[in-house]
């Protein structure tokens, strides 16, 4: 049977992915690779400059900052995203009728476009037109500026994340929440173990998988945030809110330097390579101590 | 949901938590709700007007006689139906190919899919843009849906969906005599249902509240999607017609993702579940 089906004509199933895979992602990140060592315009002559793009980044404060700006910004929001969506998986890990509508709630900002809720949010976090403004103002308090204010333009981009992104690790948490078999619980409560130590000691070790790709997801879609700082703040001002995938944008679609902007590419790729692998490697030990 | 699973009543402390953090995440909504039902010049100036009436539907007429949103919504329909489609007939033939059928450097290619599940979209981004620029597909409908088939989870997820299926099928089909399309057609598919609806939501969702690829491909105005296309106003937010009919856009876009995600919410969980226990 085995020789019998070890034929070509497998590789027609999978040949129409294959193409488009290898035409459309393969072979861009190979000549986003090769970009990166040239210098291009807009035309695509390029001349070979070897590191001089990853040299000059280097030397680039608006990149250094826009790197700095995109690490605080996903430090603000994973942590607070992590333990909000464990608390809450945790409480509406029930089969009542009110958990339900709870996770729904909690979760229906998820389904919305970045343009959407960048929208929504432009118009709560204004100073002069915001519901926030409305609210401050109606406490006597002067409305706080925001959308403009150079300390302040991250922290918002990371409300608006946390209120966007909260619905999908709240329901990763409550699938590994129900993965817990019941016996284990059974046993912490022989031991007359209180609340937080089954917690510490039967809940979170058994989530540790579940924990560690929701950090290391998040991580990775923090790293590439774009559409907040582009719609929200456009980066500024004077670039205390511009993110690296910003950068990228601006030096690729505003000043065409491809090949400058590809180098750019690379190092941020590098970077969440790096978070990827880690990931890999954390529950790869996992498995090999076989929890 | 198990009933064993619920241990323990949960604290008043942890109620009052469960409302106010609602209220926080429901706020943004019903704010937008309200001023996209107001008229817009009660707004200018004092958006607090929307926490009273009179409210009026004027602003989702207004809509429904603008020809650009109306296009974008048809370009945000044909583009993330024909992503949806696209991935699920490679991905299924991908998947079939590559749990069910051996042939020579399987392995390997497999091992090269499940690469591009490490590759995010801004590393690809500058050459598939001189890509697309060289065929002459931006401004286009394959120009906006191609890159949207390129999944290698979907490949991923049909695989191991198609791989649990009992090896005997395709062996007893095969002593009928029927063919290895036949057998993937006849046999297979239909037993890959759920996989094909859960694979079907997350596509139609991810395609429909794709920003990143249609902002940098549709350039022209008439082949914006509605993601752009609200970009587009929000930005020019001074020349548009006012706050109340911009929130009408951004819940009228937004209307087909909820009625997706109430109809298919099973789906999208049992998918989730399937990631967390990966």
């Amino acid at each position: 049977m085995r020789a019998a089906a070890r034929r070509w004509d497998g590789l027609l199933f999978v040949a129409p992915f294959l193409l488009l895979y290898c035409t459309i992602l393969i072979y861009p990140l190979l000549k986003g690779i090769w970009l990166s060592l040239h210098r291009v315009d807009l035309f695509g002559q390029g001349t070979l400059v070897g590191f001089d793009n990853y040299a000059r980044l280097i030397g680039d404060p608006t990149f250094g900052q826009s790197l700095i700006n995109t690490f605080l910004v996903t430090l603000m929001v994973v942590p607070v995203l992590t333990v909000l969506a464990l608390a809450l998986a945790l409480a509406l890990n029930r089969a009542t009728r009110d958990a339900a509508i709870f996770r729904g709630i909690f979760f229906s900002s998820s389904v919305l476009s970045v343009t959407i809720v960048t929208l929504i949010f432009r118009f709560i976090l204004a100073p002069d037109a915001g519901l926030l403004g409305e609210i401050w103002q109606g406490l006597g308090w002067e409305p706080l500026p925001f959308l403009s204010h150079p300390d302040l333009t991250l922290p918002a981009l990371a409300i608006t994340t946390i209120w966007w992104s909260l619905g999908l690790p709240m329901m990763l948490f409550l699938a590994g929440l129900q993965q817990i078999p019941e016996d284990m619980y059974e046993a912490a409560a022989l031991d007359n173990a209180g609340k937080w130590t089954t917690f510490w000691r039967v809940t979170l070790p058994s989530i540790r998988r579940t924990l560690i790709l929701v950090v290391m997801l998040q991580t990775a879609a923090q790293l590439q945030m774009f559409g907040q700082a582009q719609l929200l703040t456009a980066g500024g001002p004077s670039g205390a809110s511009r993110t690296t995938v910003l950068f990228l944008f601006e030096v690729a679609f505003g000043r065409w330097e491809l090949g400058y902007a590809s180098a750019a590419a690379e190092i941020l790729f590098l970077i969440i390579l790096g978070v990827t692998l880690t990931q890999y490697w954390l529950t790869g030990r996992d498995r090999e101590s076989g929890r | 949901m198990a009933a064993s699973i619920q241990r323990g009543r949960l604290p008043w402390w942890g109620w009052i938590g469960l409302v106010v953090g609602a209220a926080i995440m429901a706020a943004p909504l019903v704010w937008t709700l309200l001023l996209s039902l107001k008229n817009n010049a009660e707004l200018v100036g004092n958006s607090g007007a929307a926490l009273s009436g009179p409210y009026t539907l004027e602003n989702y007429v207004a809509i429904l006689g603008n020809d650009r949103t109306l296009r974008w919504l048809l370009n945000s329909v044909i583009v993330s139906l024909g992503t949806t489609v696209g991935v699920l007939v490679l991905c299924s033939l991908a998947g079939y190919g590559f749990a069910r059928l051996d042939f020579p450097f399987r392995r390997t290619l497999f091992t090269l899919v499940l690469l591009g599940l490490a590759i995010p979209s801004q590393a690809v981004i500058l050459p598939q843009h001189q890509l697309f620029a060289t065929l002459g597909l931006h401004n286009s409908y394959p120009g906006l849906i191609l890159p949207g088939l390129i999944t290698s989870f979907g490949v991923f997820f049909m695989t191991t969906y198609m791989r649990a299926i009992p090896k005997e099928l395709d062996e007893a089909a095969m002593l009928d005599g029927a063919s290895r399309f036949t057998i993937f057609w006849k046999v297979i598919l239909p037993l890959t249902v759920p996989a094909q609806s859960t694979l079907a939501v997350f596509t139609f969702l991810g395609s429909w509240n794709d920003y990143w690829w249609p902002l940098i491909s549709a350039t022209r105005s008439d082949m914006y999607t509605l993601t752009v296309g609200l970009a587009s106003s929000q930005m020019n937010y001074a020349q548009t017609s006012g706050l109340g009919f911009l929130m009408a856009q951004a819940v009228f876009a937004s209307i087909p993702i909820f009625v997706v995600y109430v109809i298919f919410q099973k789906q999208i969980v049992r998918a989730m579940a399937g990631t967390a226990v990966r």
